[in-house]
């Protein structure tokens, strides 16, 4: 009888959240993948099943493969990118230092902002001619208009140092306080045995911040997939797709083409992979992840 | 926000009891969603004009719901329709006709149009204004808030290159030929006042239009299934437009933002400019220098695309409130009413009427640029449209931006275009 209660008791415990997950994810989920099965239905056209149409499609699409690239090239490059420069910058507050809580918020202030308003400051730096960066240029080396934003060449890596700037004060905040954990005894003891900075940074911290490095890593993945606020104001996917991500592509597919069926194909994919390289870093890097 | 099923079925039962008394004499409910794409004075000036309607007509209540952006617009009447509860009148894009009567959604305005003076004011628009309104012969969209693109020039910049300040180019040779010498470096060569400026960020296609339109080539036939991308006379505009920044010098390469168009204008950056009259009373308050306003440059023909929004009524209200929403619409279009509209956003008043109003004229006397884009209006043709609207312009849109910034020559680009666009709209022939 007791452990009936219990079972019950432990169940209605979990509902809440088993609900919530439920309605918004797993749902969402398999109804995605059933509909990336049938075409998008019309006002005169009935949605029918349509096998693996959707996917031959997405196979044959350019745009798909083009965006996907571009979705590895920006994963690339701005999560090793963020993540050290979030380490350097956590090492460097974590030292006492004059003002250093004010420069802790000035690294923190860009995770604080909203995308949308930062990609609008972000958009009048890279404006060719009187932005921000052209006026610095011009008046030091005197080298003209760079369109920054319209020059396929270089659109994506302007988008991906927004993204960059915006991240790595964020990924900071857990190296940071990661770096407080660190037993200064340890330290102590390293230096009593005649390590160097380096050997102590390589030996005994890095080691240590593994399990955040980890959790940044896995945050850092997903947001590479998640964050496209910023191309709606900087570049609208263009030129050409140039800087086009898969979510934005999602987006576009769904609520401006109202493909919905091959907007759930995509999902599928995007599905996919993020939990591929969720389940591939847990289990992969997990084993060289020292816990305590 | 939205009237809820059961409200909707008392209501529906309430006019049907009361049937026997005049229908339109009951109280009706209607919902209007209308975008902003120019500011806050729009929805104000809207708002405004809803509430003198609804003072004059106690009968009717509207809730005029600001719904954001033309494409937020779109979006939230797609999904209230899908959920059966659909808007009765909406401003939607003039170029989303055929996604709408795609999704099943609108109804032709002819319906409704039944006594001679209904007819006359149906027949009352600009023709050019009503090419994106009609097609199989009905009318499925009024011109409300419509535009189209001007040529705005700096008088000062003219004077300095040595050109008459009141003389904009009329032809492709003159805006190369004024262009080049409206180029000025500095003493390390490089540029700092271009000719002119075609912004080509986000919709490329809307000025190339302009470009095609002067070449005498139509971009979709008025059925909406067939597109004209590779035509020959396409391919030379684009050829056109990107010799613009290559071969000529006379615009700055890559694609060009549109946002920052007028302020690049204002600063001096360049010395011509092409966007919308919706930009008409920024630069009149904003332009340090004195300047003009004149139509597009012609080359086999003048040219230009229309634009902007169009009223739509919707299926699945009762009869008493669509003959309440066509009243309206009726209304707002009037002279006066579309008068107010015009000189509150810079939109061009779509009816002959409007402009004989005593306020239009008042308007016109003191600020006569005003009046460059009714004259265009002659030469204007319907802005691209066709089924699947958003994605056959984004096809254009990446092959005019894949040309622009040297990826492709236009030629490939166009025809690559054309085949995408080919496959996605044979379902529709």
């Amino acid at each position: 009888m007791t452990r009936r209660i219990e079972w019950v008791h432990a169940w209605l415990l979990l509902l809440p959240a088993m609900v919530f997950l439920f309605t918004f994810t797993h749902l969402p989920a398999v109804r995605t993948i059933i509909d990336s099965f049938f075409s998008t239905a019309r006002g005169r056209r009935k949605s029918v099943f349509v096998g693996l149409e959707n996917y031959q499609q997405l196979i044959d699409d350019p745009t798909f493969w083009k965006v996907l690239a571009n979705n590895l090239w920006f994963a690339l490059g701005t999560i090793p990118t963020s993540i050290a420069i979030a380490l350097v910058m956590a090492l460097w507050v974590n030292e006492k230092l004059a003002g250093r809580s004010f420069i802790r918020m000035a690294y923190f202030t860009p995770t604080v902002l909203p995308l949308i308003a930062v990609a609008n400051i972000w958009l009048f730096f890279y404006t060719p001619g009187f932005g921000l960066f052209d006026q610095i240029a011009t008046g030091l080396f005197d080298t003209g208009q760079h369109n920054f934003l319209g020059n396929p060449d270089t659109a994506l890596a302007a988008v991906m140092v927004v993204t960059v700037w915006k991240e790595a004060g964020f990924f900071m905040i857990f190296y940071l306080a990661a770096l407080q954990t660190i037993p200064p005894s340890l330290l102590e003891a390293a230096r009593v045995e005649g390590a160097g900075r380096w050997t102590i940074f390589w030996r005994v911290v890095f080691p240590l911040l593994m399990p955040t490095t980890l959790f940044v890593s896995v945050n850092a993945v997903i947001n590479s997939f998640r964050l496209v606020d910023h191309l709606f104001i900087l570049t609208g996917g263009g030129p050409n797709n140039a800087s086009s991500l898969l979510l934005f592509y999602i987006y576009e597919t769904a609520f401006r083409f109202w493909d919905t069926a091959y907007a759930a194909t995509l999902t599928v994919v995007l599905l996919v992979m993020l939990s591929l390289l969720a389940i591939g870093q847990f289990f992969l890097f997990d084993r060289k992840v020292h816990y305590k | 926000m939205f009237i809820s099923p059961i409200k909707r079925t008392l209501g529906a039962a309430a006019i049907a009891m009361c049937a026997s008394t005049a229908a339109f004499a009951e109280d009706v409910e209607l919902q209007f969603y209308f975008p902003v794409a120019v500011g806050g004075a729009a929805a104000d000036t809207i708002q405004a004009l809803t509430d003198e309607y609804v003072a004059n007509n106690p009968s009717v209540k509207i809730d005029a719901v600001y719904a954001g952006s033309y494409q937020d617009t779109v979006a939230k009447v797609l999904t209230a329709a899908r959920g059966g509860d659909a808007p009765q009148l909406s401003v939607i894009l003039s170029v989303d006709m055929f996604t709408l009567l795609d999704e099943d959604l609108i109804l032709p305005f002819d319906d409704f149009a039944t006594t001679a003076e209904d007819k006359e004011w149906l027949n009352g628009f600009y023709p050019s204004f009503m090419e994106n309104s009609r097609t199989g012969g009905k009318t499925y969209g009024i011109p409300f808030q419509r535009s189209t693109p001007v040529l705005y020039w700096n008088k000062e910049a003219f004077k300095e290159a040595g050109l008459d300040p009141n003389t904009p180019p009329a032809t492709w040779e003159e805006m190369v030929s004024m262009g080049k010498k409206l180029v000025k470096k500095n003493a390390s060569g490089e540029v700092e006042r271009w000719g002119v400026r075609i912004p080509s960020s986000g919709f490329p296609y809307w000025l190339f239009q302009g470009l095609s339109t002067q070449n005498d080539v139509i971009l979709a036939n008025n059925d909406g299934n067939k597109t004209n991308f590779d035509d020959p006379k396409v391919v030379e505009a684009l050829q056109y437009l990107v010799d613009l920044s290559g071969k000529y010098g006379v615009m700055a390469p890559g694609i060009i933002e549109w946002g920052s168009t007028p302020k690049a204008f204002f600063e001096g950056q360049t010395a011509m400019m092409w966007t919308t009259t919706g930009n008409l009373t920024n630069v009149r308050k904003n332009a340090p220098f004195d300047f003009g306003v004149g139509m597009l440059p012609a080359n086999k023909r003048r040219g230009a695309p229309t634009g902007g929004g169009n009223f739509y009524m919707f299926k699945g209200s009762t009869d008493a409130e669509l003959k309440a929403a066509f009243d309206f619409i009726k209304w707002i279009t009037g002279p006066e009413q579309s008068a107010k509209w015009t000189i509150a956003t810079g939109y061009v008043a779509p009816r002959p009427a409007t402009w004989e109003t005593d306020a239009m004229k008042a308007y016109t006397a003191d600020f006569p640029p005003a009046l460059v884009a009714r004259d265009q209006l002659e030469y204007a043709v319907a802005e691209l449209s066709t089924y699947e609207n958003q994605r056959i312009t984004r096809i254009f849109n990446d092959a005019l931006e894949a040309a622009i910034t040297g990826k492709k020559t236009p030629e490939e680009a166009l025809k690559e275009a054309q085949q995408k666009a080919d496959a996605i709209l044979k379902a529709y022939r």
